[in-house]
């Protein structure tokens, strides 16, 4: 009935070999059971080396031992980091890669390095991007010294320093306690640990927790620890602000009994667990839906992880955070059943014993929901002073009032008025909290407010990149 | 349960167009209710480049664009807000001499249209409007030209129609428009409205309505590929543009650089996106352009869908079959503008029966004249 000659008409490459974005647990490990399978996947992350964000690998020159890396996780860390070492050879693998784009069946990708960019065809598509900070700011949050949990981990993972010589760890989540832990392990002095779950969820969650003993049990050893070296840990907690002059000196808390405290400190890392890193699969096209554990839309998948386009699966937290565990699962189902879907026999067996572990995993993150939940009432009390985009500056006041003029709630259309979530992180950091705002202010649930378009660029895009080669798709004018 | 409603104007259509109808009917008095499928000026009215340009239309379009231009100037009187609508000068650049004499050309065939071009050459150019990098040949500027906020002001268009006592609904597609032999009788998923006139300003989706009633038209959806940067410290005063086309850009009140040129990509019926290959050829035509942006990063791209017709004219013309039913769409490249425009003349039309700015090359049965179609 319309015509255009602009139509996206882009049919699916008969061939070539599978195209693994993220190098995260996810993506290795289904980078391997390709592999295993007589395919030679492409295997691109932005990253300069493989392991996610749990495994991240330091420079090159930086001697710290797995151990004082990663702790626990350090067998694992280095199994899967020598895994990937031991495929490298075999793999198509594009470091320091960032795909910013995906239109029909090509990827757009930038070389960072370089700022050179080119486009790859897939035939089929393991997506495997991750997660980031699920943030909700307090008053103060943008002073110098202020930290997402992550980025703090990062800092000591990465670079192995820290984020100040005197630490508060706040917000809720098992992210906090391991974060308090490394930091304490490695040296640091942690002065407090907040978390705004009260201690009796805990307890609640306690019997579900036992779908995982192993991984409960370290959650209790970190608390432990923690407790064991003197590290104050109060549970129940409200966040008031940071306070600061150039940078942050002091978190102002609120204890379970109501009384008003104050730590000071020389940074604060904070964080509510993770959200999922989606922009990619929404761009492919792929369904989404409300779920209301991760309190927000990702990307819809069978049990076997494709998603609504055909040759494209979704590995690891990139569709719900499962944890870094649950991620090497989901990347080697996600692998099988690209495999199946390409007419090669996979075994069975192997793949309902994975998907069992997966329901698993989901129980346990159910526990997890109970034990460290979502401080519901962290819009209601937002002060309306509160910055909630950083890139364009606007607060929780501004978006109530906007909101009030928009009883529909739409967050496009509030974004459109006014600009939350417009600036350079297009909305990833900000719109959590922007959303739960919103869902407040308007008395809707969360899911009411939809969440924020995804174009491309997924990231900043250097306008003077420079492109190597255009895919070979016909121009139309 | 169905709901009956019974008015005098239904228009089709929240974006600028039907918005803006809605507001000048109100203002005649006339009783009108608005039905739009998705949010009032989401679409092409929503996220357009911002351009509010007269230099460059059609003679033909110019005595409409000119009537635009006035509403232009008294914005906050019209409906409330200004949206970020600046005077800060429209400004096309020549690249070749070829271009430069087409730029001459334009001025002089517009001479009389009220446009105040000044052509201006290489060095006096440089002179007033150090822009750099690009090679420039010379200009064409065009003073009271300038840029607005879409996002802001298209909704508001729709705001300012329902405090004029307009009933707005969103969310509300129209399915069908019948004529019972009395009155038209406009079909939606819950409600049934009967009027005596409809205003077709379905945007990209027009043509199904004029289809529907015996008189379909050859358009084709065009999706124009945008871009912005991220906030910059403020340089570029006026709106930018490159005769021949290409590429145009201007700076936000933020400090964004907001920029298009060349053909997104259509996704589906309601959504359009840049294009990759566009992205490619925009980037160093803009750095070329300004240098300022060399370090600068692309942070977000979209496009949108518009209607075209082969004579790139757009449609505002009763119907050619049906009495009572009113055509405003096909505005690809240039409706933004037009917008107030377009309004006041819809509702001179619905009330007095005939326009005082003329609009006879916008008539839709021009395509069914065999000399005129292609
Ligand atoms: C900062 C941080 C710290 C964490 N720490 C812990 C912890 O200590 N313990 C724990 O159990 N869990 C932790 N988690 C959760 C854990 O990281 C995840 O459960 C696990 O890493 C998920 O694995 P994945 O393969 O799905 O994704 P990730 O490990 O996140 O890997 C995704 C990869 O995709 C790449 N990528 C994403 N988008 C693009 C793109 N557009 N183009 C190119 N590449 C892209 C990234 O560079 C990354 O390497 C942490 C998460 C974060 C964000
Ligand atoms: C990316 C882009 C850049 C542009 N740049 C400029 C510029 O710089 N300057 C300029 O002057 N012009 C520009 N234009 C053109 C201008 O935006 C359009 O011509 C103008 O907005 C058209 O307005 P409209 O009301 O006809 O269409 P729209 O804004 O598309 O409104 C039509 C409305 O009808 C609704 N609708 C459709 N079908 C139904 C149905 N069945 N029932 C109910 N409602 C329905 C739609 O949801 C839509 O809201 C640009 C356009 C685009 C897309």
């Amino acid at each position: 009935m319309i015509g255009s000659d602009f139509y996206l008409d882009d049919p699916r490459p008969a061939d070539g070999p599978p195209v693994i974005v993220g190098a995260g647990p996810a993506g290795i490990r289904a980078a391997q059971t390709l592999l295993a399978h007589g395919l030679r996947p492409v295997v691109i992350d932005e990253a300069p080396k493989a392991g996610g964000q749990i495994y991240r690998r330091q420079p090159d020159g930086f001697g710290r031992t797995p151990k004082d890396l990663y702790g626990f996780e350090a067998g694992r860390a280095s199994d899967l980091h020598q895994t990937f070492d031991r495929l490298r050879p075999q793999l198509d693998y594009r470091p320091d890669t960032l795909v910013w784009n995906a239109q029909g069946h090509s990827l757009d990708l930038l070389h960072t390095a370089q700022r050179t960019a080119d486009s790859l065809r897939w035939r089929d598509l393991i997506v495997a991007t991750g997660a980031t900070d699920r943030v909700l700011p307090v008053p103060g949050w943008t002073l110098p010294g202020v930290y997402t949990l992550g980025g703090a981990q990062v800092a000591l993972k990465y670079q192995g320093c820290a984020i100040g010589d005197a630490v508060v760890f706040a917000g809720t989540g098992p992210l906090l306690y391991l974060v308090a832990y490394q930091y304490a392990k490695a040296g640091g002095r942690v002065l407090a640990v907040l978390d705004t779950a009260p201690a009796v969820q805990r307890y609640k969650a306690a019997p579900a927790m036992l779908a995982q003993p192993t991984v409960a049990a370290k959650g209790v050893y970190f608390l432990s620890w923690l407790m064991f070296h003197d590290v104050p840990v109060h549970h129940g907690v409200q966040l008031l602000r940071a306070e600061g002059a150039d940078r942050v000196q002091a978190m102002v808390w609120k204890d379970a009994q109501g009384a008003e405290q104050r730590t000071n400190c020389s940074a604060i890392g904070l964080g509510y667990a993770l959200r999922p890193e989606t922009q990619l699969a929404d761009l492919l096209g792929c369904e989404f839906a409300f779920a209301p554990l991760h309190r927000c839309y990702v990307p819809q998948i069978d049990a076997d992880r494709r998603s609504s386009v055909p040759g494209v699966y979704l590995a690891g937290d990139g569709a719900g955070i499962m944890g870094a565990d649950a991620a090497e699962i989901s990347g080697e189902l996600a692998a099988l059943a690209l495999l199946q879907d390409r007419g090669i026999k996979t075994d069975a067996a192997r793949q309902a014993k994975l998907r069992q572990q997966l329901d698993k995993t989901q129980q346990f993150r159910q526990a997890l929901e109970v034990a460290f939940p979502f401080p519901d009432d962290w819009a209601a009390r937002a002060p309306d002073e509160l910055v909630v985009c950083r890139c364009e500056n606007i607060t929780a006041g501004e978006l109530r009032s906007t909101a009030a003029s928009q009883p529909q709630g739409d967050i496009n259309r509030i974004k459109a008025l006014c600009r939350v979530g417009m600036g350079r992180c297009q909305g990833r950091m900000c719109g959590v909290a922007a959303t739960e705002i919103l869902a407040d202010t308007l008395q809707v649930p969360v899911a009411q407010i939809g969440r924020i378009r995804g174009q491309a660029p997924i990231k900043p895009l250097p306008l003077d990149m420079t492109v190597v080669s255009a895919d070979q798709e016909a121009s139309h004018g | 349960m169905v709901k009956q409603l019974g008015t005098e104007v239904v228009v089709i259509g929240g974006g600028i167009m039907g918005a803006s109808t809605a507001l000048f009917l109100r203002q005649r008095g006339i009783q009108v209710v608005v039905l739009e499928r998705d949010l009032c000026g989401s679409r092409s009215s929503g996220v357009n480049f911002g351009g509010v340009r007269r230099q460059g239309r059609s003679l033909a379009m110019l005595p409409l664009s000119q009537r635009a231009h006035q509403h232009w100037g008294r914005l906050t009187a019209l409906i409330g807000t200004e949206a970020e609508y600046e005077r800060s000068g429209h400004f096309k650049i020549a690249r070749s001499e070829a271009d430069m004499d087409s730029l001459v050309r334009y001025a002089e065939k517009t001479r009389d249209c009220g446009l105040d071009l000044q052509l201006l050459d290489g060095a006096a150019l440089h002179k007033r409007f150090p822009i750099g990098g690009a090679q420039v040949v010379g200009g064409s500027f065009c003073p009271d030209d300038g840029q607005a906020n879409p996002r802001l002001l298209s909704p508001a268009f729709a705001t300012a129609a329902a405090r004029a006592g307009a009933q707005v609904f969103e969310h509300t597609p129209v399915l069908e428009v019948a004529h019972n032999g009395q009155r038209f009788v406009v079909r939606t998923p819950d409600m049934e409205i009967r009027a005596n006139v409809v205003v077709n300003a379905a945007g990209a989706w027009a043509g199904q309505f004029a289809e529907q009633c015996g008189e379909p038209v050859p358009m084709r959806i065009r999706p124009p590929a945008m871009g912005v940067t991220e906030p910059l410290p403020f340089f570029l005063h006026w709106s930018l543009g490159v005769e021949g086309g290409s590429i145009y850009c201007r700076q936000v009140r933020r400090g964004n650089v907001v920029f298009g040129g060349g053909p997104g990509l259509v996704l589906d019926d309601t959504r359009a996106r840049n294009r990759h290959t566009t992205v490619w050829a925009q980037l160093p035509q803009l750095v070329e352009l300004l240098p300022q942006l060399k370090n600068a990063q692309l942070i977000r791209t979209w496009s949108g869908n518009e209607g075209a017709l082969p004579d790139h004219e757009p449609i505002i013309s009763e119907s050619s079959r049906q009495a009572g039913l009113y055509h405003a769409f096909g505005f690809a490249g240039g409706g933004f503008q037009l917008g107030p425009g377009v309004g006041d003349v819809m509702a001179e039309l619905i009330a007095q029966g005939r326009s005082s700015t003329p609009i006879d090359a916008f008539r839709i049965d021009r395509f069914s004249d065999p000399a005129c179609s292609t």
